[in-house]
């Protein structure tokens, strides 16, 4: 019983805390869509386009975040064998999949008129992709056998080890020359964002977070469901063999 | 207890061993991962002509002349000038100040016959209003470094 | 009407940017949707396991008391 007895407690903690994240995302994110689209005024380069940094620059940070956390839940289950970690760890995967995937969508929706190409081969945007073929190579590899428990640990170490792309990406535009420009938020000297365009980019970025800890508690809902049900199985087999 | 804290060094290490060897190819291949090159790298490392290539840099303010369908304007890295030529659709962003990446060609000349023309921007953000009122009161650096 | 006019044309770039909101709500809607099903199925499952197995246990233990 002691196997279940974490999943439990995450459990409980997810029934107090769902209904709070859920609120706070709609919340924020409905401002958030307000001030982006309309509260917010136009760059004095870029014009009205620069409405697609809001939902671009959350959902690459994101993309990012939800790696580093899918990373450390997979460190916690190689070296702790915490029950739950490797269940948290698959249940980030699509999230931060999902977010990469719209990062680069919206950049490309966005690079298109302002630099006048859908796509550069330069270093942050390359960097990005590849994290984006990490999540699916992850999400392939942890269904890949049919013992799940090697399934977790052969996509944890892959999760560790693509985890060396997550400082390229944030420094590849102070490492190297790219077209894509550098950080404007977090960056030394405080943000180069002017305050009526940094509050949709905040309201965006806390929705988003807020959104990823409901998803989260859903999917780890579904995978201690799950593997429950694959216990309780074994246990039917074990038994019927035991009963012939 | 011993078990758990071996586990954790060999993680550690790991990940510290990849990340060193990660860094060590990515210095080594550094040259290539770079999008394009300055004025002054193109004038000082003598690219041979004819070599496809990417120069990034500022438009040069008051260098951007019309003829016909070809666009000639220069780009700096405010030590190095490049002429450039080019006959195509300039995206939004390509202003005389503006950050801006060209690819193709270098001519005979030293004349850059750009193929393609892509514009950089920088990371600020900001109401026209709020831009008006810094160059007004001269708080504006341009930060014009590429 | 004018102003939903402009809203829709987002001084030109309304191509772009309603494409960039509407597939990242959708993208957004969908992971949401499929994590709620999966939640919802798996747990029902769960569910119609463990009162079955106690369905049969309460059986056999009536039956031991015979």
């Amino acid at each position: 019983m002691h196997r279940f007895a974490n999943p439990a407690r995450f459990l409980r903690l997810a029934k107090v805390i769902l209904p709070w994240s859920a609120a706070i995302a709609l919340l924020s994110l409905a401002a958030g869509l307000y001030f982006a689209l309309l509260g917010s005024p136009a760059d004095y380069q870029q014009g009205e386009s620069v409405r697609i940094m809001y939902v671009h620059v959350p959902a690459a940070w994101m993309g990012m975040f939800c790696y580093v956390a899918m990373a450390v839940f997979s460190a916690m289950a190689l070296i702790w064998k915490h029950p739950l970690a490797d269940l948290l760890a698959k249940a980030t995967a699509p999230v931060g999949a999902a977010f990469t995937f719209l990062c680069l969508l919206t950049g490309s929706l966005w690079g298109k008129p302002m630099w006048g190409t859908w796509w550069a081969w330069d270093a942050r945007l390359t960097s990005m992709l590849i994290l984006l073929f990490l999540y699916l190579g992850y999400m392939a590899l942890v269904n890949a056998f049919d013992d799940p428990e090697r399934g977790h640990k052969a996509a944890a170490i892959l999760a560790l080890v693509g985890a060396v792309n997550i400082p390229v990406i944030k420094w590849s535009v102070d490492w190297w020359n790219t077209l894509h420009q550098p950080a404007s938020v977090v960056k030394m000297g405080g943000p180069a964002i002017d305050a009526s365009m940094l509050v949709p980019l905040l309201l965006m970025a806390l929705g988003f977070k807020a959104y990823w800890v409901c998803i989260l508690i859903l999917r780890g809902r579904a995978e201690i469901a799950a593997q429950k049900i694959r216990v309780i199985r074994m246990a039917q087999i074990h038994a019927a063999a035991q009963a012939e | 207890m011993t078990r758990k804290q071996r586990r954790l060094y060999f993680v550690l290490l790991g990940m510290l061993a990849l990340g060193g060897a990660v860094a060590l190819v990515l210095t080594a291949i550094s040259d290539s991962l770079v999008y394009f090159y300055s004025p002054t790298d193109i004038i000082t490392q003598r690219i041979p002509e004819g070599r496809r290539m990417r120069v990034g840099g500022l438009v040069e303010e008051g260098s951007v002349a019309k003829d016909g369908k070809t666009v000639i304007f220069k780009v700096t890295d405010l030590s190095n000038t490049i002429p450039v030529a080019y006959a195509g659709i300039l995206p939004d962003l390509f202003r005389e100040g503006q950050g801006v990446v060209v690819e193709g060609r270098m001519e005979k000349g030293g004349q850059f016959q750009a193929s393609e023309v892509l514009a950089k921007h920088d990371e600020k953000y900001m109401p026209k209003e709020v831009a008006d009122a810094l160059k007004k009161s001269g708080q504006w650096n341009d930060g014009k470094k590429n | 009407m004018e102003s939903i006019q402009t809203m829709l044309h987002m001084g030109g770039y309304g191509g772009y940017i309603w494409p960039a909101y509407g597939i990242s709500v959708v993208v957004l809607l969908l992971v949401l949707l499929a994590s709620l099903a999966a939640a919802r199925k798996n747990e029902a499952e769960l569910d119609v396991l463990q009162q079955a197995r106690r369905g049969r246990r309460n059986g056999n233990s009536s039956e031991s008391q015979e």
